[in-house]
């Protein structure tokens, strides 16, 4: 892809030496230690390892939900440690969108109403019509006034993808996105992701612990006890 | 205002998905139940008032021994208050040759302002009430007089100058009241009449009166003007100086509303705290969602503001309407026993409803609505993130003085307010702490137990300090519902045994020494019971440790005027029923005791008078020294003979005084007065029945009105059981959803949350109990004067009512989601 060369020596996040330590019962507790990686504008990374690797955590940081307790995480330019809660809020406002494995819709909301959410923050207009028309790219428009609750897992997941890619972000961070879905609707969860990443032009970061997923995107970061152990370009 | 527009949206959302109806649903039981109660007891509070105050034909008197100035009508045309005026003097009656003592009232065509006369057509016929006075040339008597007179109605009488046609026999004078020294039967003639009289001259003995009625606060403006004027001349009555009979039985009414309001305001507030608790908690993983999605604090914290006063004006506007629509209800359902109409609620009541849902929410629902903007976006990671708990103590601290201010504007009653308060916060920490206990004990207490009690048992340990709030709601609900059922029947019979059937109702006054066997036959014969009699002295203060009173300063107004009146005394070897020592000790029947008195509290404050002070009295020009050795309390509403000053045996010379006694004279003994008439005419006798039946129609009243009122607490004490119910409702939706899938059968996952309901029903039952017992027994005692004791039953019916309530009540509110198959839970919940 074309704007992808370009902006390739540009990386839209890049962490250096990050680490995140906890204190628990026993004493500080070094969950996360000294990991630096660079993504480039509309690379899709997976980020793979066993459960309580330290996967979640590291999104967390690169998403700039948490702090890091070392390093620093620039997300589009931005050095996230210069910035307080609302500042990493604003950054991320149209600019980030999250896919997570327990699909977190909001029970009260509509199908399309969970849509249209974002936009709603971001004080866009039109939110409604923009919403709709993700909706019909996922294939749900019919499902549209349905409440999560009356929607099953495959179906939760797309209306997240629909609400994730509804700002167009730049990024898009993606928690274990098949996780609670059986392989074959999980299947089709990746297909949709991936189709729409390309569709797009969305840097993708997805964190998974099946590898065969993984080696569906453009280079895989494995993480083992915290610690970055191997990067791969897969293709 | 994109988090102002975006919160009242996300608001509306929510009500169409059905999560805030408990919310709601508490503020509007909350707030309509006080303010129907507040508009309901304004009402009846009015009537109460207006009822009591007949015994003034008013509800302020100014009387003035001198002709009234012009100022006086003017301050209260100023005030917009209705007038009457009486002129009363003694004088003395001729029909013919015969002659009596009378005293005149001579009245205007407005007299009486409060209640109605009654009147019979002849002697001894049946008295029916009129709306008019006599008119010119007229004059309507007591029985006693036309008695003394012998006449009947229809013959003619000269009073000075005039001559009137009796032509009805006066039966009931709401303002007659009686003193005992007051022996002379009552005239009224129309005021017109009074100056063709000319009795009225220099140095006659003439009250002139001024009656006002009116709006509350009008009759407060002007009486605080009136008092201003007070003077040896001019002196000022309202209730609160009128018949301690009528007054006690008033204000107990209103202490009785006063008391169910304020337990609906507590429950409310304790619902709505925690329906705003439960509500909050659910908002968590939308608003982290909407972090990660980049909404800022400032953005989360206007969308909790704007949902907030959103559900203030709903939930105010809708509680105040219920509120309105109810007490209507309630006013027109009682209202043949509430005789007459309930004049419209005060302005106060109005604004009480919305004001209480603005308190209630900010106070109660704002902090935990504020403290989600702290939430982490981190949440939607890790959803096991504990939520952010700023310190909610100062703010629910403050949020319950204001609220307690506001309910104090509304319902007055400090003393209640502070004991109701104050019992329901000791109450809330022993439930607390009792939570605490109790789930550090389950914790522990687990093993060997079916499938059904652990996991019951062990639900309780785990959600820690939810079980804790949940006892302490139930606890609270149940104590407040326990305390109105039983303790409010229990008081109200209680006052209401203080006025039994046979309570005395005639007064027989002026028994001389040497008649009492006479008298006391009389009565035997008539099936009276032999009466205790009391001697009765007239007498003065003169001295106090041996400072004249005339050279001594009162602080007190009233003080002053105690000293210059003449007062009733008696002598007693016994302390008098209804009387209760305060301090000092009572004195040893036998010859040693003369030369002390035993006075009033009261009385004894405005006199600045302690235990061990000496008293030098004039009793008919006697001297008499006693020294103060015990201070009473008086039951002045016993309708017994009661005496500021009550003299030890000995002390006074017992040919100076006379006898006086109270009985009780059914309908059909009434002969006996006749007979006593024709034994000892000298006796007088005062009938107190017209006072006994106003004192019995307060009771009545108010033991009505609350009687419907609790209605609405007990609605209350529902709202908050079942925020309670509800508050660990989710949870344990997914949990049996669980329980479920992994094996566990409908019965075992019901019998479990029956468990753990159960024993928290249990719990807060039993501790409920107990803290009713203890707040019955500081009510009885400490605001409504009457004997507490402990009612064992109480402690069954709370532990008994506890565990079905709070048990049967869980399970149905879970039971939906035990039955409903586990896929549809867990397919929900990973919303
Ligand atoms: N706040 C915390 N306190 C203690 N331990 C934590 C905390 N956050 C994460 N951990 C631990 O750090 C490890 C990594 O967690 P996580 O990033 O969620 O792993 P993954 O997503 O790879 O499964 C786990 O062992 C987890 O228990
Ligand atoms: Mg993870």
């Amino acid at each position: 892809m074309e704007h992808k060369d370009e902006t390739a020596n540009r990386p839209v996040l890049k962490a250096v030496d990050i680490g995140k330590e906890v204190t628990s019962p026993e004493g500080p507790l070094t969950i996360l230690d000294k990991v630096s990686l660079e993504i480039s504008l509309g690379e899709s990374v997976a980020i793979v390892g066993q459960s309580g690797a330290g996967k979640s955590t590291l999104l967390a940081l690169l998403a700039g939900l948490d702090e890091a307790s070392e390093g620093e995480v620039w997300l589009d330019g931005e050095a996230l440690s210069t910035l307080d809660e609302d500042g990493r809020a604003a950054r991320r406002a149209g600019r980030v969108g999250f896919v997570f494995q327990s699909f977190h819709l909001i029970p009260s909301l509509t199908a399309v109403e969970n849509v249209m959410l974002p936009l709603e923050l971001a004080g866009e207009a039109d939110a409604e019509s923009r919403a709709d028309e993700v909706l019909k790219q996922v294939g749900l428009s019919a499902r549209r006034r349905h409440y999560p609750r009356q929607l099953s897992g495959g179906e939760k997941q797309r209306v997240a993808i629909a609400r994730a890619f509804v700002t167009r972000p730049r990024i898009l961070f993606a928690d274990e996105p098949t996780g609670n879905l059986d392989s074959r609707t999980g299947a089709t969860i990746i297909d949709l992701l991936f189709s729409l990443n390309s569709a797009l032009g969305t840097t993708l970061v997805l964190v998974t612990h099946d590898h065969g997923l993984a080696l569906r995107c453009d280079r895989v970061i494995e993480i083992e006890d915290g610690r970055l152990v191997a990067e791969n370009v897969s293709r | 205002m994109k988090g102002f527009a975006a919160g009242l949206k996300a608001l509306s959302r929510e009500w169409r998905a059905g999560e805030l109806y408990v919310l709601m649903l508490s503020v509007v039981v909350g707030i309509s139940a006080l303010s129907s109660v507040a508009l309901f007891t304004s009402r009846v509070a009015v009537t109460v008032q207006q009822q009591a105050a007949e015994v003034l034909a008013a509800d302020l008197v100014v009387s003035s021994s001198r002709p009234l100035s012009a100022e006086l009508p003017r301050i209260a045309e100023e005030f917009a208050l209705q007038q009457a005026r009486v002129t009363s003097f003694p004088s003395v009656a001729f029909a013919g040759e015969v002659s009596t003592l009378i005293s005149v009232k001579a009245v205007d065509e407005s007299y009486p302002l409060r209640g109605r006369l009654k009147v019979a057509d002849k002697l001894f016929a049946q008295g029916y009430p009129v709306s008019r006075v006599p008119a010119v040339g007229e004059a309507w008597g007591e029985a006693r007089l036309l008695a003394r007179l012998g006449i009947e109605t229809g013959q003619r009488i000269r009073l000075g100058a005039l001559e009137l046609t009796v032509t009805q026999v006066a039966d009931y004078i709401p303002d007659q009241g009686f003193q005992f020294v007051d022996l002379a039967p009552t005239l009224i003639i129309n005021l017109q009449d009074l100056a063709a009289s000319e009795l009225i001259r220099p140095g006659s003995r003439v009250s002139h009166g001024l009656l006002l009625a009116g709006d509350p606060n009008a009759i407060k403006g002007a009486g605080d003007r009136f008092r201003e004027m007070e003077s040896e001349f001019l002196t000022v009555r309202d209730l609160e100086n009128a018949r301690p009979e009528i007054r006690n039985a008033a204000s107990r009414a209103k202490r009785f509303l006063g008391l169910a309001a304020l337990v609906s305001a507590i429950l409310s507030a304790v619902a709505v705290a925690m329906a705003a608790r439960r509500y909050a908690a659910r908002q968590l993983d939308t608003i982290a969602l909407m972090k990660c999605m980049g909404a800022s604090q400032a953005m989360v914290l206007r969308q909790g503001v704007a949902q907030l006063l959103c559900l203030a004006l709903v939930t105010g506007l809708a509680g105040s309407l219920v509120g309105y629509g109810a007490q209507e209800l309630l006013a027109w359902w009682a209202r043949d026993m509430v005789q007459g109409v309930l004049p419209p609620p005060t302005l106060a009541a109005w604004l009480v409803g919305p004001a209480a849902a603005l308190i209630l929410l900010t106070g109660f629902a704002l902090p935990p609505l504020l403290e989600l903007r702290l939430v982490a976006p981190l949440r939607v990671l890790r959803r096991d993130l504990a939520p952010p708990r700023a310190s909610r103590w100062v703010v629910y601290g403050l949020a319950l003085s204001a609220y307690m201010l506001a309910v104090f504007w509304l319902v007055g009653e400090p003393r209640t307010l502070l004991l109701v308060t104050g019992i329901n916060l000791a109450a809330g920490l022993v439930l607390g702490l009792a939570g605490w206990a109790l789930v550090l004990a389950v914790g522990r207490l687990r093993r060997g137990m079916g499938a059904a009690w652990r996991y019951g048992l062990a639900n309780i340990a785990r959600r820690g300090s939810e079980s804790v709030i949940q006892l302490v709601g139930f606890g609270l609900g149940l104590m407040v519902m326990l305390l109105l059922t039983v303790t409010r029947d229990d008081l109200m019979s209680q006052w209401r045994a203080t006025l039994p059937e046979d309570a005395p109702n005639q007064f027989m006054i002026n028994i001389q020494p040497a008649e009492t066997d006479l008298f006391l036959a009389t009565m035997k014969s008539g099936d009276i019971p032999a009466p205790q009699l009391s001697p009765l002295v007239r007498g003065r203060i003169t001295a106090i440790n041996g400072v004249k009173v005339g050279d001594m300063d009162f602080d007190d107004r009233s003080g002053q005027r105690w000293v210059e009146r003449e007062r009733n005394l008696t002598w007693s070897a016994a302390l008098q029923d209804g009387n209760i020592l305060v301090q000092g000790s009572w004195w040893d029947a036998g010859p040693g005791s003369a030369g002390q008195v035993s006075v009033e509290e009261d009385f004894a404050g405005d006199l600045g008078l302690k235990l061990g002070d000496q008293v030098e009295f004039d009793l008919s020009g006697e001297p008499v020294k006693a020294s103060v050795t015990s201070l009473r309390q008086v039951r002045w509403d016993s309708f017994r003979p009661n005496f500021f000053m009550v003299l030890s045996p000995g002390t006074v010379d017992e040919s100076l005084a006379s006898y006086i006694t109270s009985v009780h004279v059914g309908p059909d003994q009434r002969g006996v007065i006749l007979e006593l008439a024709r034994n000892l005419p000298g006796v007088t006798v005062f009938d107190v029945d017209a006072i006994l039946g106003q004192v019995r129609g307060v009771m009545d009243k108010a033991s009505l009105a609350v009687q419907y009122v609790f209605l609405f607490t007990l609605l209350a004490g529902i709202m908050v059981l079942l925020a309670a119910v509800q508050a660990t409702r989710d949870e344990r939706r997914y949990e049996s959803a669980m329980l479920r899938t992994l094996g566990a059968s409908r019965r075992t996952v019901l019998l479990g949350v029956l468990t753990e309901f159960g024993v928290l029903g249990l719990l807060s039952g039993l501790l409920a109990a107990a803290g009713a017992s203890v707040a019955s027994y500081l009510l009885a005692t400490r605001v409504f004067d009457l004997e507490g004791h402990w009612d064992g039953s109480l402690w069954l019916l709370g532990m008994t009512a506890g565990a079905l309530l709070v048990g049967v009540s869980g399970l149905l509110a879970t039971r939906s989601v035990v039955t409903q198959p586990p896929v549809i839970t867990l397919r929900g919940d990973a919303g």
